[in-house]
This record gives C-alpha cells, structure tokens and sequence, in this order.
C-alpha cells in the first residue's frame, strides 16, 4: 500500500504529492454486465493520470463512478485520505471534483459565460433570500466570479465566443466550453472524459496544450481517459490500461507501453 | 367610431385581462414542466387549494375541523381570531412550500426517470387527493375571499372603474365597463412576471434552475441538487397559483370549480407552447380575447352564446394543426 505522503518527480522535473484520490476494489455490475471488475489504482497531487483502454472497457464507467454517478457494487472511493460514504453526484461536485462528460453536456440554451459561470455555483454562498436583501454584497461576489470566469475563458482562448448560445457552437469548441465550465470550479481534482474524442489534429494539439497548462499553472490533479496512444503517451504521468472491466496495466507511459498484456489487449481488440 | 367598434374594444379589454388570469395558471405549469418535463396536472388544484387555506387561515378556521370532531366528539370549528391578510398570505406561502416538499419527498422523488406519461398520472393522483385534503381541512362550502392588505385598507378593489368610465364616455360617448378586480389583477401578475424573471437571471438559484431546466447530466456536475431545485420550482409554482387563486377567489368566490380553470391553461399552453414564460403569457392573452370577442362578434348573436366554453379548445386545435410546439416553443425536430 502507497503511503500517502510519499510522492515522486516525473521525469520533467515536476513535483507530484501524495494520494489525492484512491479506487479500493471497485466492482460495477449492470445486471448480468460487469464493467468493473475489483479494480485499484490511485491519483496523486498534482498528476496527470491517464486511463485508457479499448472500445468498451469501463473507463466511462470508472470516472462515473469518481464523480458519484455510478454507486459501484464493491470497493471504496478514497478521497483526501478518508473513505467517501456514498454521494450523490452534485455533493461530489462540491467537494471539489469537476468533470467533463464524453457526449459533451452543456447548457445548450446559455450562452458560453454562462455556462462557465455555471461552474462557480459551488463557490456562490449569498442564497436567494440575502441576495434581495444585501444586493452589494450578492453584486460584489458575483462581480469577483464573473472575473475569475473571464480569467479561464481568456486562458482556453474563447473571448471571441463569450456571448454565443453554445448551442451554435462546433463540437470541437464545444468540448472547449466544457473544460471551461469544469475549470471554473477551481476543482482539486478534473476528471476528463476523452477531451480530445472526434476533433482535428490542430484542435487536439490544442486542447493537449491546454490540459498540460492547466496542469502546470493551476498545480490541477486530472484524470483523462483517452483513446489515443501517442497523445496518452505525451501528456500523462502514469496510466491505467482497462480492458473488458479488468486493470491490466499500470505504470508509467514507457512501462505501459512495453507491457506485453496491454500490447496484446489493443493488437488485439484494436477497433479504430 | 361605430357603435361595433367601440364595443369590441371594450370587449377586448375585458378579454386581455380575463386572459391574464389563465397566464397566470399557465405559468405555473410551464415553471414545473422547464424543470423537471413533468406536465402537472394539479396546477388548478393548488390554486383551489391556496386560495382555500388563505381563507381558513384568515377567518381562524380550525384545519379538519370535521375530521377532529367526528373522532373526538368535540366541537370545534373556529379559532375566534381573524387574522392579518399579509400574515395570513405569509403562512399560506409556507403552507405552499411544505406542500411543494411534500410532493418532492414522496411522490416524484421516486418517480425520477420514469416516462412523461407516468409523471403525468402521478399529478392526476396528485390533483384529486390534492382536491380531497382541501376539502377534509376546510370544507367545501362556497367562502368569499376579501383581501385587505392593512386591516381596514389596502382591500382588492371591486366593482367598475370610474375613471376609465368617465374617460371613455368623453371619448366615444359610451363608458367602459372595466372591474377593478381585473386591473389590479393584471397589475399584481406583470409584476409577479418581473420578479420571476429577475429571479431566474440574477440569483444563484435562478441560475441553478435554468441550468437543470436545461440538462440534469450537466447541472448535476456542476454541484446542483435537483431535488432542491425542483422543490423550489414546485414551491414557485405553489406562490403563482396562490396568486391565481387569489384574484380568481376574489372574483367568484372561493370553490371547487376553481381547479377548473386549470383546464383552461391547456389551450394556453397549446398556443404558446409548454416551455415558454413568455409563450404562456402571450398564449394566455390570445385565449382571453379570442374568446370574448368571438362570443361577441359570432357566438352571441348568431351561435346562441355560450361559446366561451369551447372556443379556446377549437382555437388551441387548429393551432396544434399548423404549429406543434406552439407560438414560442421549442421547435420539435424528429431524431431519426
Ligand atoms: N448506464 C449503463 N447501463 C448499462 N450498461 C452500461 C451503462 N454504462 C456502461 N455500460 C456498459 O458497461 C461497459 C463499459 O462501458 P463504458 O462506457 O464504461 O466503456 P468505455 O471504456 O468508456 O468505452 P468507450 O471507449 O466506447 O467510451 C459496456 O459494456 C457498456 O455497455
Ligand atoms: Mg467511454
């Protein structure tokens, strides 16, 4: 078992700090399908952790079950060194883990800083009742959130779409929007849901750029789940491989990348 | 002018604020459908059963009065106080959201996920036993409701306006008959819409509730309860039908019927679409003076009158016929 102080430093000198989060046996059953099989593995501060795997692995799954939207059958959710008792989705959320989904779920009928201001509603504290009575205080908060809000939408370069009902926008900034929204939430740990699914090379180089900024200047923990080999290869710390419900390998990029299992796994049932 | 002419404006009038009134209802069905897509058959119900409770708390009727005695053998009835309107109101909106709770906690709280048409059959349950519970707690006598904001004063105006009267006699030489009910009526619901929509722009739970109105999956990850918005949107929906239910009671009496108008926010909701604030409020006017001045122009002289009773159901049909999702509702696109 990781003792979680210990840490380690990547191989471009970066600091990475104890366990964050940490999956203990975690099975998933649908009725008669197993997506998850007792599958362990922890995050670290201030890591990028990658999981990947062929078509149909369980990696949605897996982050489901992070976020709280999926309660798994066995195993245990760590979360700062304390078992999570069992949560609904939104009280994850305000724990400070912020997610994007893989189908992209936006506000389709607000507009893009509306959608980023979503994501400070955790950080909102004035109710409704003290909003009517102390309008300069509701106004002063909503004033240093709609700031930190433009500070993330000028970070991923998206002023030029500020005010666009995001129902209108490509799916390439749409996934742009919704990293936006999940950043907003200034979260401890990002859970990313293949961020980088169904886009161009150019829009992949981007948001690959954007992920290792936001890693690199917010000190943010994430975890990614990806298709893509090389970019997995390029971006990560270290990397869970799932096959069929099952961890099949763990470790860094180049320790994955040589595992005979993984090899086998995506040989095998490469399907894209 | 024509004689004809200036009738029909009056009639308009008179139609644009009758059609208030069924805005309002529709509001609260469209508040409840946004958020949560169930379509809630109960709205006129609730309205009946607000206006019912303001009363009962007003005049210091004892709640399931018949029910303590017939079970204890005791007498009560009455409290012997009257109390303030503007208390009274107040626990009635508290009254209002214990009920919005209520409805959360043991009815839809179990339903979530379930088909539209199942959520629809739990509002008709819900509408009857809403109508039943109304009926054990205040009996079902035909009250008067007589508002007066502080004490002797402040009262909800009845009767015709005299200045409108005066005024259009000077214009048209024939005086308009307009109530007074339905000024104040029109007056108390523009601002009811003003404060709702500054509430869903500009507070943190007005954000929250356009976001679950827009998609669970996303406001869920984002840190939004539905449970609580959606008790909110019932709770929101509970202070709109005490509203209606008020001025409604004000005009004719506080009784059963009442949760009929509910009815009438169908064709509403038709025209002006079941997701739209402004639609429901358009749609709403539309009905309003559609009906009156078909009565007065077609049904009463050449129909035998009584075309208030069907005339928006026609009217929401041929609509339904050439615009599905109604005036401003979402355009339907088959996903094939
Ligand atoms: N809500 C659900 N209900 C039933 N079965 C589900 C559900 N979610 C996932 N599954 C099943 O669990 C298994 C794993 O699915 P999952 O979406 O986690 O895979 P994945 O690794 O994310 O695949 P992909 O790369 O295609 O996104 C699949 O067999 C899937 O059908
Ligand atoms: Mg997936």
């Amino acid at each position: 078992m990781l003792d979680a102080s210990e840490g380690y430093t990547t191989a471009d000198g970066r600091k990475i700090g104890g366990v964050v989060m940490e999956m203990k046996n975690i099975t998933l059953r649908f009725g008669g399908v197993k997506a998850i099989t007792d599958i362990s593995f922890d995050i670290r501060e201030g890591e990028i952790r990658a999981i990947i795997g062929p078509n149909g692995a369980g990696k949605s799954s897996m982050l489901n079950v992070m976020s709280g939207f999926y309660v798994p059958q066995e195993g245990e959710v760590w979360f700062r060194g304390k078992p999570r008792p069992q949560m609904k989705p939104y009280e994850v959320a305000r724990q400070g883990i912020a997610r994007t989904f893989q189908n992209i779920a936006l506000f389709e009928g607000m507009s893009v800083l509306d959608n980023v201001m979503t994501g400070r509603l955790t950080h909102m504290r004035t109710g409704m009742f003290s909003q009517a009575l102390w309008k300069g205080r509701a106004e002063a908060e909503e004033t240093a959130n709609r700031e930190i809000a433009e500070k993330i939408i000028d970070f991923l370069e998206i002023q030029a779409i500020r005010k666009t009902p995001v129902a209108r926008l490509p799916y390439g900034l749409k996934k742009r929007v919704e990293l936006a929204r999940a950043l907003a939430a200034e979260p401890k740990l990002l859970l990313l849901d293949e961020p980088m699914a169904g886009m161009n090379v150019e829009e992949k180089e981007d948001m690959s750029r954007f992920i290792l900024d936001v890693n690199d200047e917010f000190g943010t923990t994430i975890a990614l789940i990806e298709h893509d080999m090389g970019v997995v290869m390029d971006l990560s710390d270290r990397v869970v491989v799932m096959d069929y419900g099952k961890k099949i390998g763990d470790g860094t990029p180049d320790e994955v990348r040589n595992n005979q299992e993984v090899i086998d796994a995506y040989l095998g049932v490469e399907h894209d | 002018m024509s004689d004809q002419f200036v009738f029909a404006m009056e009639v308009t009038l008179n139609g644009l604020m009758a059609g208030v009134l069924y805005a309002l209802v529709a509001l609260g069905f469209v508040l409840i459908y946004k958020a949560s897509g169930i379509f809630n058959f109960a709205q006129g119900v609730m309205a009946l059963f607000a206006a019912m409770t303001l009363v009962g708390i007003m005049n210091g009727q004892v709640p399931f009065a018949h029910l303590i005695n017939a079970t204890f053998g005791t007498d009560l009835h009455h409290f012997g106080w009257h109390l303030p309107a503007l208390l009274a109101i107040a626990l009635t909106v508290g009254v209002m959201v214990l009920l919005a709770w209520c409805v959360q906690r043991f009815v839809f709280r179990h339903l979530v996920g379930q088909e539209p048409i199942i959520l629809f059959m739990a509002t008709i349950g819900l509408a009857y036993f809403l109508e039943g519970v109304a009926d054990l707690m205040w009996g079902s006598e035909i009250k008067t409701l007589d508002v007066c904001l502080f004490g002797e004063t402040g009262c909800l105006p009845q009767g015709i306006n005299e200045t409108i009267d005066t005024v259009t006699y000077g214009w048209f030489g024939y005086g308009f008959f307009i109530d007074n009910l339905d000024i104040t009526a029109t007056i108390v619901a523009a601002i009811l819409v003003i404060a709702l929509i500054a509430f869903s722009q500009y507070t943190k739970q007005g954000r929250a509730l356009r976001a679950v109105a827009d998609d669970h999956q996303a406001a869920l990850s984002v840190g939004i309860s539905l449970n609580f918005i959606w008790v909110l949107v019932w709770s929101l929906a509970g202070f709109v039908a005490l509203v209606a239910g008020i001025m409604w009671g004000a005009k004719s009496g506080v009784q059963f019927s009442l949760s009929l108008i509910a009815l009438k926010a169908l064709p509403v909701l038709m025209l002006g679409g079941f997701t739209s604030i402004p639609g429901a409020i358009v749609g709403g006017l539309i009905i309003g003076v559609g009906e009156k001045l078909f009565e007065f122009a077609i049904g009463a002289p050449f129909l035998g009158g009584a075309t208030e009773n069907w005339f928006a159901y026609v009217l929401a049909l041929v609509f339904l016929v050439f615009r599905p999702q109604g005036l401003f509702g979402e355009k339907i696109i088959e996903r094939v």
